[in-house]
Order: structure tokens, then sequence, then C-alpha cells
């Protein structure tokens, strides 16, 4: 086989080009810009820290299924913690999506890296959601009797029925989290790729 | 040759600066151990709310009043599952936003007819009862006019119902078989048949919950108990738990926008709050390429704190 018949092979122009886009002192740097100096940028780190606890308390909690919590101590503390890293997910994330803006760190070509950041914040929304009207007690009850009405009033309860336990509670394990976590994947991709966004210009200077 | 222009809220300036060392598997073991810790010290110190799901067997025995006249609500079109139209039935045409109906346009997907599946079907699957058997073959061999003329008239005395020697009790005249239909749903509840012959309704399997849910809303004992924990659309419902719990506090938006005019009086507020939501959504995601907004950031100068180091070198 010919070195220009292995060029044109569909696996080589794919290794090429990712390792293009990303090598591998992209993907695993060992430098960063002085100016990543803000206690602003923990909250992206953290928020995948959050991630992570969410999926592994989220795994406990599906290997022994979805009531196993209300009948065991271990299993309610282990709900508690998937609670908590989701309230933690959730606050490091929006403090997080607050500093990219007003850095404007859409701003380089990084716009695609913003759009993937917001819609895995709504993908999240909805993940949480979902895992709220599936606990099957009282706060379940009365939130998914709740919010069918704004759901139903845009007609996408016709499909996305809140008060289905079986339904919601495969959109919260299964379909959102696949969702949230490979758009995660992909924003912090685009992150690495791109670098972190320089600071605004100042009287004309490029620092 | 022309150089395109430098836009300060799109382009970003070449960096030329000096770089430092950055251990990222460092700084992500380090993220991942103190997240682990303080989610381990927040779930002990402050645990998750659980509190036990309502049953229908719990709600007739401790308001059968509420119960039987939510009963006859589902009887006589009154309750909210009974007028609430798509997707659950034809009844009304749903809410309205400017001139789309987008419930009633997607129409009926979940089929809920209050007097068959919350009061006939269920009675139908009790063990034979003489005087029950007699109550259902004598409405269903009814016309549709006289069952409403029966329940009509069960209605007009239903202010007088009473509950004692463990029955319903309502001083109606030509109420047909309405008073024992009304009294055997009410005892077949209390006894928590009911709870089973709303989930069973579909066969030995199911995972859905549509229709008990529906019927316990639209009596007034869930949304009691809801009220003493704080948790009415009014109180910010949405977002909170039972419980001093956070909730989903990252719903607040969408919440707030029930509390103030015109929502909070709008008989269209769900679809509203919705399309304003879906709305502020989309400029959140387009953000970047929206001029004017995309310059707030430079514009408000917050990027001077986050950067401060930088600016002061």
């Amino acid at each position: 086989m010919s070195t220009a018949e292995i060029d044109r092979q569909w696996t080589t122009r794919l290794r090429k080009r990712a390792t293009g886009h990303l090598p591998p002192e992209k993907l695993l740097p060992d430098t960063q810009p002085a100016y990543v100096s803000s206690w602003i940028y923990v909250f992206g780190v953290t928020t995948l820290a959050a991630l992570m606890m969410v999926i592994l308390s989220g795994i406990i909690l599906a290997i022994r299924g979805p009531q196993w919590w209300h009948s065991s101590a271990i299993g309610h503390f282990v709900n508690s913690t998937h609670l908590w890293s989701v309230e933690i997910f959730f606050f490091a994330m929006i403090v997080h999506l607050w500093g990219k803006f007003f850095m404007a760190a859409w701003r380089g070509g990084r716009s695609l890296t913003w759009v993937t950041g917001v819609v895995t914040f709504l993908a999240s929304v909805g993940t949480a959601f979902t895992g709220y009207v599936s606990q099957t007690n009282f706060d379940s009850q009365w939130i998914s009797t709740q919010a069918k009405d704004g759901i139903n009033a845009t007609g996408a309860g016709s499909i996305f029925n809140v008060l289905n336990l079986g339904q919601m509670l495969m959109w919260h394990i299964v379909l959102l989290p696949l969702a949230a976590v490979l758009l995660t994947a992909i924003h912090v991709l685009m992150v690495r790729v791109k670098g972190v966004v320089p600071p605004f210009e100042e009287n004309g200077a490029t620092k | 040759m022309s150089t395109k222009p430098f836009r300060p809220d799109v382009d970003a300036p070449e960096y030329k600066g000096k770089y430092v060392p950055y251990d990222i598997i460092k700084e992500g073991t380090i993220a991942i151990i103190v997240v682990g810790l303080l989610v381990v010290l927040l779930a002990t110190l402050f645990g998750s709310p659980d509190e036990r799901a309502i049953t229908v067997k719990a709600w007739s025995n401790a308001d059968p009043i509420d119960f039987a006249t939510t009963a006859l609500g589902e009887l006589n079109g009154s309750t909210v599952t009974a007028k609430y139209g798509a997707p659950y039935n034809t009844a009304a045409p749903g809410q309205n936003l400017g001139p789309l109906r987008l419930a009633q346009f997607a129409g009926v997907t979940i089929p809920v007819n209050t007097v068959r599946d919350f009061v006939i079907n269920p009675l139908s699957s009790l063990p034979y009862d003489k005087a029950l058997s007699a109550a259902l073959s004598e409405w269903k061999g009814a016309s549709t006019s006289q069952q409403k003329s029966w329940v009509s008239n069960y209605t007009a005395s239903a202010s007088k119902m009473t509950w004692s020697n463990n029955q319903i009790n309502v001083p109606a005249t030509n109420a047909g078989p309405v008073p024992e239909l009304i009294n055997k749903l009410t005892s077949m509840a209390r006894s928590g048949a009911l709870d089973q012959a709303l989930v069973t309704g579909g066969g030995f399997y199911t995972t859905n919950y549509t229709k008990p849910l529906l019927f316990v809303a639209d009596g007034t004992y869930l949304a009691n108990l809801a009220q003493k924990q704080h948790l009415l659309g009014s109180q910010w419902g949405m977002m909170n738990e039972t419980g001093s719990y956070p909730g989903q506090a990252w719903l607040w938006l969408y919440t707030f926008w029930y509390q103030v005019p015109p929502f909070n009086t709008s008989t269209n507020a769900d679809v509203q709050v919705s399309a304003l939501m879906g709305l502020l959504s989309i400029l959140l995601l387009l953000l970047p390429f929206i001029p004017g907004l995309r310059s707030i950031p430079r514009k408000v100068r917050v990027y001077r704190l986050i950067w401060r180091e930088h600016y002061s070198d």
C-alpha cells in the first residue's frame, strides 16, 4: 500500500485533522497565559468536578433503583450527595457563565464555545427538572402537577408528559445526561482548541 | 489589499505576553477532592428532603368531603382536569399566545375522560356488590342528558354534604345512581383500592402516574399541604422543595414572571411565561452575534476586576 493511499484513508485524515486542531500540548497544556490568574477561572473546573460528583452519585442511585433511597439510610445519604453536588454544579456553572459574559469570552472565534456552554446550561436545567419530578415523593407529586401547565401550554406536553414517571426517569438518567455530558465534552475541547480569551485591549495597546 | 477592521466585541487581540506554568491534571484532581469533600460535608450536615408521597387513600381518609366533592367535580365536569383541554381532552381550547393555540394544535395525545377514568372504570373493577352493580347498570344504561340531570340535581345539594357513619350524605332528590357512585368511590378510596385502580388501568406493569396525579391535584388536599410547605405558585413554589432546601434556585427567573404583572393576573400566563423564557434563552444563546448586547461587557468594565493583575502590570 502506498503512502498516498494511506493518506487518503478516512481514519488517517480524521487523525491528522484532530491532531492538527488539538495537538497534545493544547489538550494537556503545561503553561498558560499569565492573565489567567483570577478567582473566576476556578468556577469552570469546579463545575466539571461537581458534574463528576453528580454522575457518580447518580450511578450509585441507579444501581439500586429509583425508590431505594426512601427505605435505606445509605440510600438517603447517597441521594443527599446527589442533591448537593447538583446545587454546587449549578452555583459554579452560573458564576462561570456570568464570568464569561463579563469577559466577552466569545471574542476571537470563540462564539461556538459560548453557544455550547449555554446549550449545556439549558440541558442541565432540563436534567435537574426531570430529576425533581422523578423523586417518587411529595416534592415530585407537587412539582410535576404544577409544571405540567407550563409545558402543556406550549404544546410540548403532548409528547413530554411530566406526570409519566417512567418517561421522566428515562429523560433524567439517559437522554438529558447524555446530552449534557456530550455538550460539556465538546465545550471543554473547544476551550482547549481556542485557548482562554485574552483581556480587552485598552488605549490601543496589546500586551 | 484591505485589512478587516478590528471589532473589539468580536475579535480578540493577539496575546504576546508571558506564559506561566500550569498543571491542568493537578488542578482537576484538587477540584475533584475539594468538591467531593464539600458534597459529603453538606450531605452530612443537611441531608435531603423526602416527604412521603400522598395517596388517594390518605387524602380520602384525612378529608372525605374534599375527596367526594372532587369526585363529584369529575362527574359534573367542574374540576381542573375535566375543563383542561389538550393534551387531556377537548373541553377547552387552552391558553393562547396571540393567535396561536399551541396546546390545541398539538392535540389530545394523553386522553383523560374524568367520568370514565376517575369514577366509572375504577368502580367497575370492584368485586360484585349488588347496590353498586345496579347503580353502574343504571348509569351506563342512561342517556347522556339523563346522566347530566342526575349529576346536576346532586350538585345542587352538594354544599350540604356531610360525612357521618362512614358515608357521604347529600340531601339530593332525583339524583339517580349518583349518591351510590360517590359513596362507593369514597369507600374504595379510603380502602386504598382506588390508588391501585388508577395506576393499573393500563395493565399489570406501569410507570405512568398521570391519572392518579391529575385526580389528586384536582382536590384541595394536595394544595393545602403544599401551602404549608410554601410551595404554591404565589410562593415561588416551582423552584422550591419541602423543608429549608435551596431547591431549583436556577429557575428563579422563570418563577419570577409569575409574581409580576401582567403575568400574575393573565389567564394565559403559562404560555406567555414559557414564550418569554424561550425568547430570553435564545437571546442568551445568540449573545455573541447581537450588536449592542455583546458590547455590554466592554462598556460595564467588570473585566478590569477580573483581569486586574494584567492591567496593573
